[in-house]
């Protein structure tokens, strides 16, 4: 009887998973294509893992090219220079850093607002008075804020890889996603895809065939002291850890205080579990 | 068995015998916590009602000291919970400990219910405790469902504007309550800030209902594995130390779970488009809420049919309540003289076909409403009415039990019998009281 019942409830379940595999295909077939046309290709990234740390030479890098090739359209609000001393650099060299961008202050005790070179405290200035004036500047879409966009961008991963990736601590969606999106523009759009005027055909990109943004970066545009190739995919790996670092500035710290916590719970856990059977040692249950 | 057996404490010093002739606090807390009976035979099943009490200690105390520096004020409130997140001290702990926390106080809770409904623990005389547990269960969902909203992130909006919409579908009054709801015709700054208040109320209110669930559980005492009632002081082992170190044990390792989560894999359990601000122009692609409701959600949407004067919409929500609303009605619609799913064959394969049942409604929630997932939800929604309206109240009646034991103590040796015969040694030495 029970050998019955476990094949039932087996085959039960099987049917269930098959009729759900089944589905996607189907469905896959009919409706509107899934973007990003293609998915993302993983890269190797330093602050992946356990013990993954923030390469501060390709964030050094990251914000040359942020700097140079990005930052006419996107901002990054809610980045303060002070905290680019993660990056490595001096409280000089920040201050100096800061101290080249115009920043508005006020109103002074005449009432009037005016213009001041940045103080470390002060953030990175938008390159745009307001969300109207950059989406005007920009075909009427607002070119999207920087601070946040490693965590708020990342292609699903579907089953049953979203469960791999808990055991793997995959958490580079972000990253993958900026990487694969600055490297994938394709000059002809394949046939079957209309793209609209004004557009740029990337099969990366998470919401559309093409986009509005032309193809940001071009090979040898920034220039590295270090040595490092002057490539667009150098540059989009670097630019895509720097902005993993502006929206998860405390992963090291994060990552660090979790292994700690990780060996007291399992030495405490092991403790607990002898206390346990002592206490259980002479009592059937 | 029952709490109100003669309480055995005695207080050794003379401050002591004052205060229990005063406020018997210490020894409410010594019956309840110490010597309290519970059965021998519970196995780690049972340690979830601890770990639901330490997760909702953990979301009072890190909510308390996040609502120190956050701001419900739509202006401010994304960059507000950004501040935390970068320049609070150790904000980034507190807060991926608390958006991760009410993911597996959740967690909890279902492995929590998913147990009583396995070993019937909702059965006589523990319907007011499975009731109140319902109720706790309920007050978690509007926690969490306000408290997500509190970012004001893209799914923070959306979710609110999507899940209060859903009150527009009753009759007559739905468009007054969802405007209540709302303090205005959209999500907006009074929404916020009143979701805000709420989420800081509810959480207390749970606590409340929590001293009751454990008031009517230390009153009726425990079920356990083979659902016979405890008959004699052998069937059971004191509160403390047999039950406190095992529930500790079990605890150490789900917060081990939990610390992963949050150290490792802060955003996995998240919606990316979270981390964009609130935008009432640009609607997301997918609007999902969290995880935990995907199940309900995936019903929702499984109601795109019309019955009789009742249109789809309507239809929807009223399957979405109807599936928690069941829950609090199931000590009746369970027929069976039989307690535990241990000695209910047909019980159990059913059982765990809905618990196979909900994970495939909660990705069918994940996926969008269009084609075959709808055709899938539709059955998995039939399956999960019909386990609780027609299969709990049919097996009681129809199925063969297997023999039950005649108490725990029973239950317990001849297990320890078979454990020993299996290994080829000779008989294990039963417990003292044996």
């Amino acid at each position: 009887m029970k050998t019955i019942l476990k094949a039932a409830a087996v085959l039960g379940l099987g049917l269930t998973i098959s009729g759900a595999a089944l589905a996607q295909e189907e469905h896959a077939a009919e409706a509107t294509p899934h973007y990003p046309l293609v998915k993302p290709v993983e890269q190797s990234w330093s602050f992946a893992g356990p013990f993954g740390t923030y390469d501060k030479a390709q964030l050094q890098r990251g914000l040359k090219v942020y700097r140079e090739a990005c930052s006419a359209c996107h901002s990054m609000n809610l980045v303060a220079f002070r905290s680019l001393e993660d990056l490595g650099y001096s409280e000089a060299q920040v201050k100096a850093l800061a101290a080249e961008y115009q920043v508005q202050d006020g109103p002074n005790a005449d009432g009037d607002m005016y213009e001041r070179p940045g103080l470390p405290s002060d953030h990175f200035p938008s390159p745009f008075p307001n969300h109207e004036a950059a989406a005007a500047a920009n075909n009427g879409a607002a070119p999207p804020d920087f601070s946040l966009i490693a965590k708020a961008r990342a292609v699903e991963r579907g089953f049953p890889q979203f469960i791999f990736d808990i055991f793997t601590q995959y958490a580079e969606g972000g990253p993958d996603y900026v990487y694969n999106l600055l490297t994938g523009y394709e000059e002809k759009a394949p046939e079957g895809i209309t793209v609209q005027d004004g557009t740029y055909y990337n099969p990366h990109f998470i919401s559309g065939p093409a986009l509005a943004m032309p193809p940001p970066l071009s090979d040898g545009q920034v220039t590295y002291d270090d040595g490092s190739p002057e490539t667009v995919a150098q540059y989009a790996h670097d630019v895509a850890a720097f902005q993993m670092w502006a929206a998860e500035p405390h992963l090291e710290a994060r990552k660090k205080t979790g292994f700690v916590v990780m060996i007291f719970l399992l030495v405490f856990a092991g403790l607990v579990y002898l206390t346990k059977r002592k206490v259980w040692a002479n009592e059937a249950h | 068995m029952s709490s109100m057996q003669h309480s055995t404490y005695t207080p050794k010093s003379g401050l002591g015998r004052w205060i229990d002739a005063r406020l018997p606090l210490p020894r409410l807390v010594y019956d309840s916590f110490v010597a309290y009976p519970v059965p021998r035979n519970l196995n780690y099943a049972y340690t979830f009602g601890g770990i639901l009490s330490i997760m909702l200690v953990v979301q009072i105390v890190t909510g308390i000291v996040l609502a120190m520096h956050y701001s419900a004020n739509t202006a401010i409130a994304f960059d507000s919970v950004e501040k935390i997140m970068r320049d609070v001290n150790s904000g980034w702990l507190l807060r991926y400990m608390h958006s991760n926390g009410a993911s597996f106080f959740f967690i909890a809770v279902y492995v929590h219910i998913f147990r009583g409904l396995y070993y019937g623990s909702y059965k006589a005389p523990r319907e007011l405790l499975w009731i109140l547990g319902c109720i706790i269960y309920l007050l978690m969902m509007a926690t969490g469902f306000m408290g997500y909203v509190l970012p004001w992130g893209q799914m923070s909006f959306w979710g609110a504007t999507v899940i209060t919409g859903f009150f527009t579908a009753i009759p007559l009054v739905g468009d007054w309550i969802q405007q209540l709801l709302l303090g205005g015709f959209a999500v907006d700054n009074p929404t916020l800030n009143r979701f805000f208040s709420l989420h800081y109320l509810l959480p207390f209110m749970i606590a409340g209902v929590v001293v009751l669930h454990v008031w009517a559980l230390h009153v009726t005492g425990q079920t356990n594995p083979t659902g016979i009632e405890v008959k004699t002081k052998g069937d059971t082992v004191p509160f403390s130390p047999h039950a406190s170190a095992k529930d500790g044990f079990a605890m150490v390792v789900f917060l081990l779970v939990f610390a992963y989560f949050i150290f490792y894999m802060p955003n996995f359990l998240g919606h990316p488009d979270n981390y964009t601000e609130a935008n009432p122009l640009k609607t997301p692609a997918h609007i999902v809420p969290e995880w935990y409701y995907l199940p309900f959600y995936a019903i929702l949407r499984a109601i795109t049919f019309n019955i009789g004067p009742i249109n789809s919409k309507l239809g929807g929500v009223l399957a979405m309540f109807g599936a928690i609303a069941v829950l609090f009605v199931v000590p009746w619609l369970d027929t069976s003289k039989v307690r535990s799913a241990v000695y209910r064959p047909w019980y159990r394969l059913f059982f765990w076909l809905l618990v196979a049942d909900a994970i495939f409604l909660g990705w069918l929630g994940s996926r969008p409403a269009e084609g075959a997932y709808v055709a899938m939800a539709q059955i998995g929604t039939l399956y999960y009415f019909a386990f609780f309206i027609v299969l709990m109240p049919l097996l009681g009646l129809i199925e063969t039990p297997k023999r039950l034991p005649n108490s725990i103590t029973e239950a317990v040796l001849e297990k320890h019998r078979r454990k020993a015969g299996d290994a080829a040694q000779p008989a294990a030495a039963p417990g003292h009281e044996a």
